[in-house]
C-alpha cells in the first residue's frame, strides 16, 4: 500500500498528532505554526480524498487491517467528502486568522495549549465526518466536544466559564443519549458498523428496542446541533468564547452534527424508518420552523453582536432541519447545500467580528459606531457576508434559499415558503442594524481605530469572495449536494 | 458595432462610470464631466441597439449559471428598450443638474453619491435588459441596495428613518413576496424566460395564477401600489436630482415595469384579461390613483405633494397592465416614458426653487414666478404633461390608457381615470397659478434680493430646458415610442 | 432483569441530581451516575445467560460478548475525561465568581451587562 491508500486515516491523525507537539511547546508562535501546518496539510489531504470520491466512488479504509464488522472502517462517500472539506477549509482558514486574535484574547502561557486544544477539537470533528462505525462516532463526538469545552472557558469574559460549564451538561448529556441509543442499535443488529447495521436493521425494525434507541439518537443530535429548543447552550458558548473559536464553531461543528443525524437518519434507519414510521419529518419541520421565527426574533434583540449571530445559527439550523424534514431529494439537498453556504457566512462573519475585537476590544452594538470608515474593509466584509445570511441574489445564501423554497412549494407547503422568506426578512433587519451601526454611527471623538491587519483580512476575505462566487457558480456546492443526497436516498429504500 | 457589444457596453458603461468617478475624485470638474461624458454615450449606445433591433436576431448575454438551467441572462426587448432609452438619456441631464444642485446647496460626500448614481443606473439598465424573472429580480435588489445610501445621502435622524422605511417595504415585499412567486412560477412551468404570450402552459389553474399575480404585484415594492407606497415619500429626503431620476423615473419606473413584465411576458395579456386578481388589482390601482391624488394635495411640501403625485401615476400604469387589453399595456408603456420626462420636470424645478430661493413649501411660493419665471414656467409644461393635457406628451399615453377601459368596458375605471385628471389640476397646476398671479410672500429664507429675477445654476436650467421641451416634443412626435409600445403588445 | 432496573434508576436519578442541585459540583456527580447507568446497560447487554467470562479456556462453549465490556472500557475514560474537565471548570468558576452555586453566578452576570475581565 503506498501513502496514497492511507488518505483516510492521515485526516484524523495529522491533527490528532500535532495537538500533543503543539501542548509541548512553551511559545504560542511555535504552536501556532504547527497548527497551520498540520490544518493546511489536512485540507490538502480532503481535496485528494473528494478528488479520489469523485472518481472512484467511496473510499473505505480499514483500521489496522482489520475487516468489518470486527474492525474499524473508515467510509467516506460523496457527502463525507463534502462536509470534510467545509470542515477542514474552515479549519485552515481560522487558523490562519487566529494568531494575532488569539494573542490579544488569550493569557500567553496558554496560547499553547489553546492550539492543542484546537487540533483536538479539529480531529474529533474530522473523525466524526469519516468514520464508519457507530461508537466511533461517540468517541469522536467526545474529543471534539470535550476539547470545545476547553476551547470556549479560555474566553476573556468569566461569562464564557458558565457558558462553558452549561455547554459541557447539556453536551455530555447529549453524548450519553447517543452512546444509549447506539447500544439499543447494537442490542438488537449485533454490530456496530454502519454498512452492516443498515442492512440487518429492516429486520429487527419493528422492535420496541429499535424506536426507543432511534428516539434517543435524534434528542442527543439534537442536543449537540442545537435544534429548537435544545439549543439553550449555544448564544452564550458563542458569545463568549474566544473570537477563533466562535468562527470555527459555528460554522464546523453543528454541521458535522448534522450531518451524523443525516448519516443515521437515512443511512442506517432509511427514510421510510426515520421519516415515514417515526413522525420524525413533522417534527423536524415544527421545530425548525419555531427555530427559524423564534430565534431571528430574538437575535433581533440583541445588543452583544456575537450572541446575535449565535441566535442567527439557530435560526440557520432551524432552516437545515426544515430541509431535512420536508424529506425530498430537493429538500435535502437544499438543507446539506445550506450546511456549506452558512459555513462559509458564519465563518466570515465571526471572523470579521473577531477583527472587531481585536481592533475595538468590544463586540456590543454601540462599538460599531462609525468603524464603517475606521474599518472599512472589515466592515464591507460584513456587509457581504450578511447578504448572504439574509439571501440577497448573487451570493450563495441565495442559492440555498431559492433550494429550499422549491422544496417546500414541491410538496406544497406554500406557507412554510413564506416563512422561510419571512426569515430572510428578520435577517435583514438584525444585519441592517450592525451596518446602520456601522455606516451612520459617528465614533466616539477622540478614539481612533485602524484597519484590521492584513493577516486577519485575508483568510475574511477568501470566504467573503467563496459566498460570491458560490452564488454564481453553483456545480460544486448544489451539484456534489444533489450528487451526494441523491446516493444517500438510492442507498436504501 | 454588433448588437452583442453594444448589449455588453450598455452594462459596462455606467459600471466603468462609477470607477472613474471613484478615480477621479481628487478634481471635482474631471468627476463631475465623468458622469455626463458617460450618459451621453451610453445613450448613443442605447439608441444604436434600439434601433437595430429585431426580435429574431436578438442577442443573448449570459452572465452566470447560478442554477442549472436557469442563468443570469440579458437579452433587449421593446418594452426594455423603451425603458432603458428613458433612463439612459436623462441620466446626463440629471447629471449635469446634479452639478448645479449639489454645488449650489453645498452638499458633502459628493464622490459617494455619483458614484452610487451610477450603480444605480447599471441596475436600472440590468432591470431593463433582464431576459428572465431571476435576472430581473437579482438587479431588482442591487438597485434597492445602490440607492439606498443615496436615500441616506444627509445623514441625519430623519434620513436614516427613511432610509429604514425604504429598505424595510422594498426589500420586505421583495424577500417576502417577488422572490416566492418567482420561485413558485419556475417550479409550475420550469422556465422563467421572459416569452411573448406567456410560459404558463394552457390549462394551469386559474386560482393559483391568481394568487401568483397577487404575490408578484405586492412583491414589486418599487410600484407603489397602495399599501406599499410609504417608502416613496419616505424616499424624498434624498437630495433632489435623486428624487428626480431615481424616485421619479428609474426606481418607480422599475417597478412598474416589472409589472408590465410579468403581465406582458409571464402571464401573457389575455391571461390577465382572465384572472380575478387582475380584476381586484386593477380596483386597487384605481383606489390608489385617487386616494394619493387626495393625499397630494393636502400636502404642503413640495416634494411630498411630488411624491404622492408620481404614487399615483404608477397607479395609472399598473391599471393599464392589469386590464388586460392591448391599448392598456401600450398606453401603461407610454405612459412609463411620459411621466418620467414630466415629473422629472417637475423634480428639477422643486430643486431650482430650493436652490435659488429656498422655499420647499407650495404656500411659500406666491409670486415666485415674477422671481424664477422660466423655472415656473417649466413647472407649467411639466404640470400639464401630468395632467395629460395638450400640447404635453402625456396627453397620448392618457388617450391610450382611457382607450383601454373602454376596450375593457370598464365604466367605474375610465370615470376613475377622468375624476383623477381633474384631482391633478387641482394638485399641480394651482402652483405655477400661485406663482404667476399670487401675491409676493416674504419668506425668512430670503437673503435680501426680494425683486428682480433670480434663478437658479445654469446647469439646472439647462437640464430642466432639455426636459420640458422634451415634454412638448412629445407630443408632436410621438411615432416611435408608440411603435416600440406597439411591438410590446403584439 | 433487575439490573436493568437499576439503570433506569440511576439514570434518572443523575438526570435529576443535574436539573435540580444549584451546586455546580453536585451536577458533576449527578452527570458521573448518569454516565455510569449507561456503562450498566452495556455491560447487561454483552452477558450472554450462562457464559463464562470471554477468555478461551478448554471446555467452555458459551463465552459472553466481550465487545461492550471493551467498549465500555473507553466510554469509562470518556466519562473520567468529562467529570475532570467539569470539576476543572468549577474550579475556575470558583475562582472568577467565589461561588459554585448556579444562584449567584446568575446574580452576578445579570448584575452586571458589560464586559467582566477575567485575569488571564
Amino acid at each position: 500500500m503506498s501513502l496514497f491508500d492511507h488518505l483516510p486515516i492521515l485526516v484524523v491523525l495529522i491533527p490528532l498528532l500535532a495537538a500533543p507537539i503543539c501542548s509541548l511547546f512553551r511559545h504560542g508562535i511555535v504552536a501556532n505554526r504547527i497548527a497551520l501546518a498540520a490544518a493546511w496539510t489536512t485540507f490538502g489531504v480532503a481535496i485528494l480524498l473528494l478528488k479520489e470520491i469523485l472518481s472512484n466512488g467511496t473510499v473505505r479504509y480499514q483500521l489496522g487491517g482489520w475487516e468489518p464488522p470486527w474492525g474499524i472502517e473508515y467510509r467516506i462517500d460523496i457527502l463525507g467528502g463534502y462536509v470534510l472539506l467545509i470542515v477542514t477549509a474552515i479549519a485552515a482558514l481560522v487558523l490562519s486568522f487566529a494568531r494575532r486574535s488569539i494573542e490579544s484574547e488569550i493569557a500567553k502561557r496558554r496560547v499553547a495549549i489553546f492550539y492543542a486544544a484546537f487540533l483536538l477539537c479539529f480531529a474529533g470533528l474530522v473523525g466524526m465526518t469519516i468514520t464508519g462505525d457507530a461508537f466511533n462516532v461517540f468517541v469522536f463526538l467526545e474529543i471534539s466536544s470535550l476539547s470545545s469545552y476547553a476551547l470556549i472557558s479560555m474566553g476573556k469574559d468569566r461569562r464564557a466559564l458558565s457558558a462553558a460549564f452549561q455547554y459541557l451538561i447539556m453536551g455530555s448529556i447529549g453524548a450519553t443519549f447517543i452512546l444509549i441509543g447506539i447500544g439499543f442499535l447494537y442490542m438488537m443488529t449485533g454490530t456496530l458498523n454502519m454498512d452492516d447495521m443498515a442492512r440487518i436493521l429492516p429486520d429487527v425494525a419493528e422492535t420496541r428496542a429499535i424506536r426507543v434507541g432511534f428516539a434517543f439518537l435524534t434528542v442527543g443530535f439534537g442536543l449537540k446541533l442545537a435544534l429548537f429548543p435544545l439549543h439553550l447552550w449555544l448564544p452564550n458558548a458563542y458569545a463568549y468564547a474566544p473570537s477563533a473559536v466562535s468562527a470555527f464553531l459555528a460554522a464546523t461543528a453543528t454541521k458535522v452534527a448534522i450531518y451524523c443525524l443525516l448519516r443515521f437518519l437515512l443511512g442506517i434507519f432509511g427514510v421510510g424508518f426515520s421519516l415515514g414510521v417515526m413522525p420524525f419529518d413533522m417534527i423536524l419541520i415544527a421545530l425548525g420552523c419555531a427555530g427559524i421565527l423564534s430565534s431571528s426574533l430574538v437575535a433581533i434583540f440583541q445588543k452583544n453582536v456575537k450572541r446575535m449571530l449565535a441566535y442567527s445559527s439557530v435560526a440557520q439550523v432551524g432552516y437545515i432541519a426544515l430541509g431535512i424534514g420536508i424529506a425530498t431529494q430537493t429538500g435535502i439537498s437544499a438543507a446539506v447545500m445550506h450546511m456549506f453556504n452558512h459555513a462559509m457566512m458564519k465563518g466570515a462573519l465571526f471572523m470579521a467580528l473577531g477583527a472587531v475585537m481585536y481592533r475595538v476590544g468590544s463586540v456590543r452594538i454601540e462599538s460599531f459606531q462609525g468603524l464603517g470608515r475606521q474599518m472599512p474593509m472589515t466592515m464591507a466584509a460584513i456587509a457581504i457576508a450578511g447578504m448572504s445570511l439574509i439571501g440577497i441574489p448573487g451570493t450563495a445564501g441565495f442559492i440555498s434559499k431559492w433550494y429550499l423554497v422549491t422544496a417546500t412549494l414541491e410538496v406544497g407547503m406554500w406557507p412554510f415558503a413564506l416563512l422561510i422568506l419571512i426569515g430572510s426578512f428578520m435577517a435583514l433587519i438584525y444585519i441592517g442594524r450592525i451596518l446602520e451601526a456601522a455606516y451612520f454611527g459617528t465614533a466616539k471623538p477622540g478614539i481612533v481605530v485602524q484597519e484590521a491587519p492584513i493577516g486577519m483580512l485575508v483568510p475574511i476575505w477568501v470566504l467573503v469572495a467563496a459566498n460570491i462566487y458560490f452564488g454564481l457558480h453553483t456545480e460544486l456546492t448544489a451539484g456534489l449536494a444533489n450528487q451526494a443526497t441523491a446516493a444517500l436516498m438510492e442507498a436504501l429504500p | 458595432m454588433s448588437p452583442d457589444t453594444l448589449l455588453m457596453w450598455m452594462l459596462l458603461l455606467p459600471l466603468f462610470c462609477a470607477v472613474g468617478i471613484v478615480l477621479a475624485r481628487r478634481n471635482a470638474n474631471l468627476r463631475d464631466g465623468v458622469s455626463v461624458v458617460f450618459g451621453i454615450a451610453l445613450f448613443t449606445v442605447v439608441a444604436l441597439l434600439a434601433n437595430k433591433f429585431s426580435w429574431d436576431s436578438a442577442p443573448v448575454w449570459v452572465l452566470a449559471e447560478p442554477i442549472p438551467g436557469l442563468a443570469l441572462k440579458l437579452s433587449p426587448e421593446p418594452l426594455g428598450l423603451l425603458f432603458a432609452l428613458i433612463a439612459s438619456f436623462l441620466w446626463p441631464i440629471t447629471a449635469t443638474y446634479a452639478v448645479g444642485y449639489m454645488r449650489g446647496h453645498g452638499e458633502t460626500n459628493q464622490t459617494r453619491f455619483f458614484a452610487c448614481f451610477a450603480l444605480s443606473i447599471f441596475a436600472t439598465l440590468g432591470i431593463a435588459m433582464a431576459a428572465n424573472m431571476l435576472t430581473l429580480f437579482v438587479f431588482y435588489e442591487l438597485l434597492t441596495l445602490a440607492t439606498f445610501p443615496l436615500v441616506t445621502h444627509a445623514g441625519t435622524a430623519e434620513a436614516k428613518r427613511s432610509g429604514r422605511i425604504y429598505l424595510g417595504i422594498l426589500m420586505g415585499t421583495s424577500v417576502a413576496f417577488l422572490l416566492l412567486a418567482t420561485i413558485w412560477t419556475y417550479h409550475v412551468t420550469g422556465t422563467l424566460d421572459f416569452t411573448r404570450g406567456g410560459i404558463f402552459p394552457a390549462g394551469t389553474d386559474k386560482a393559483m395564477m391568481s394568487v401568483l399575480l397577487l404575490l408578484f404585484v405586492f412583491g414589486t415594492g418599487k410600484a407603489a401600489l397602495m399599501p406599499f407606497h410609504r417608502w416613496l415619500p419616505a424616499a424624498m429626503v434624498a437630495p433632489t436630482p435623486v428624487s428626480a431620476l431615481l424616485h421619479a423615473v428609474a426606481v418607480v419606473k422599475a417597478g412598474v415595469f416589472t409589472l408590465m413584465k410579468v403581465a406582458v411576458y409571464i402571464f401573457g395579456i389575455d391571461t390577465v384579461a382572465e384572472l380575478n386578481s387582475a380584476q381586484f388589482l386593477s380596483y386597487l390601482a384605481a383606489f390608489t390613483i385617487l386616494a394619493a391624488s387626495i393625499i397630494a394635495m393636502s400636502k404642503d411640501n413640495l416634494k411630498a405633494r411630488l411624491a404622492y403625485s408620481t404614487v399615483s401615476q404608477l397607479a395609472y400604469i399598473t391599471l393599464g397592465a392589469m386590464i388586460g387589453t392591448t391599448a392598456g399595456v401600450v398606453g401603461g408603456s407610454m405612459h412609463i416614458a411620459m411621466h418620467a420626462f414630466g415629473k422629472i420636470t417637475l423634480f428639477f424645478c422643486a430643486g431650482a426653487i430650493l436652490v435659488a430661493s429656498h422655499r420647499t413649501k407650495v404656500s411659500d411660493l406666491s409670486g415666485l414666478g415674477r422671481r424664477m419665471p422660466f423655472t415656473m414656467a417649466a413647472f407649467t409644461i411639466g404640470a400639464l404633461s401630468i395632467i395629460g393635457l395638450p400640447p404635453t406628451g402625456g396627453t397620448w399615453s392618457k388617450w391610450m390608457l382611457v382607450q383601454g377601459t373602454l376596450d375593457a368596458s370598464q365604466w367605474v375605471l375610465l370615470s376613475v381615470l377622468l375624476i383623477s385628471s381633474l384631482l391633478n389640476i387641482a394638485y399641480l397646476l394651482v402652483i405655477p397659478m400661485r406663482g404667476f398671479f399670487g401675491n409676493v410672500k416674504d419668506c425668512e429664507h430670503d437673503h435680501g434680493a426680494t425683486t428682480g429675477i433670480n434663478e437658479a445654476p445654469l446647469p439646472c436650467l439647462f437640464a430642466i430646458g432639455m426636459t420640458s421641451v422634451g415634454c412638448i416634443l412629445l407630443f408632436f412626435y410621438p411615432d416611435g415610442l408608440h411603435a416600440l409600445a406597439q411591438e410590446v403588445a403584439k | 432483569m433487575y439490573n436493568y432496573w437499576l439503570v433506569v434508576f440511576l439514570m434518572m436519578a443523575g438526570f435529576y441530581v443535574v436539573i435540580s442541585q444549584g451546586n455546580l459540583v453536585k451536577k458533576v456527580i449527578g452527570l458521573g451516575m448518569f454516565q455510569t447507568s449507561v456503562f450498566i446497560l452495556y455491560i447487561s447487554m454483552g452477558k450472554v445467560a450462562g457464559g463464562a467470562a470471554p477468555i478461551v479456556t478448554e471446555g467452555v462453549e458459551v463465552y459472553s460478548n466481550p465487545v461492550p465490556h471493551v467498549l465500555m472500557l473507553t466510554a469509562i475514560v470518556v466519562g473520567v475525561a468529562t467529570t475532570s474537565v467539569g470539576l476543572a471548570l468549577v474550579i475556575r468558576i470558583h475562582e472568577a465568581y467565589g461561588s459554585v452555586e448556579e444562584d449567584d453566578i446568575q446574580l452576578l452576570d445579570n448584575s452586571v451587562d458589560d464586559f467582566q475581565e477575567v485575569d488571564l
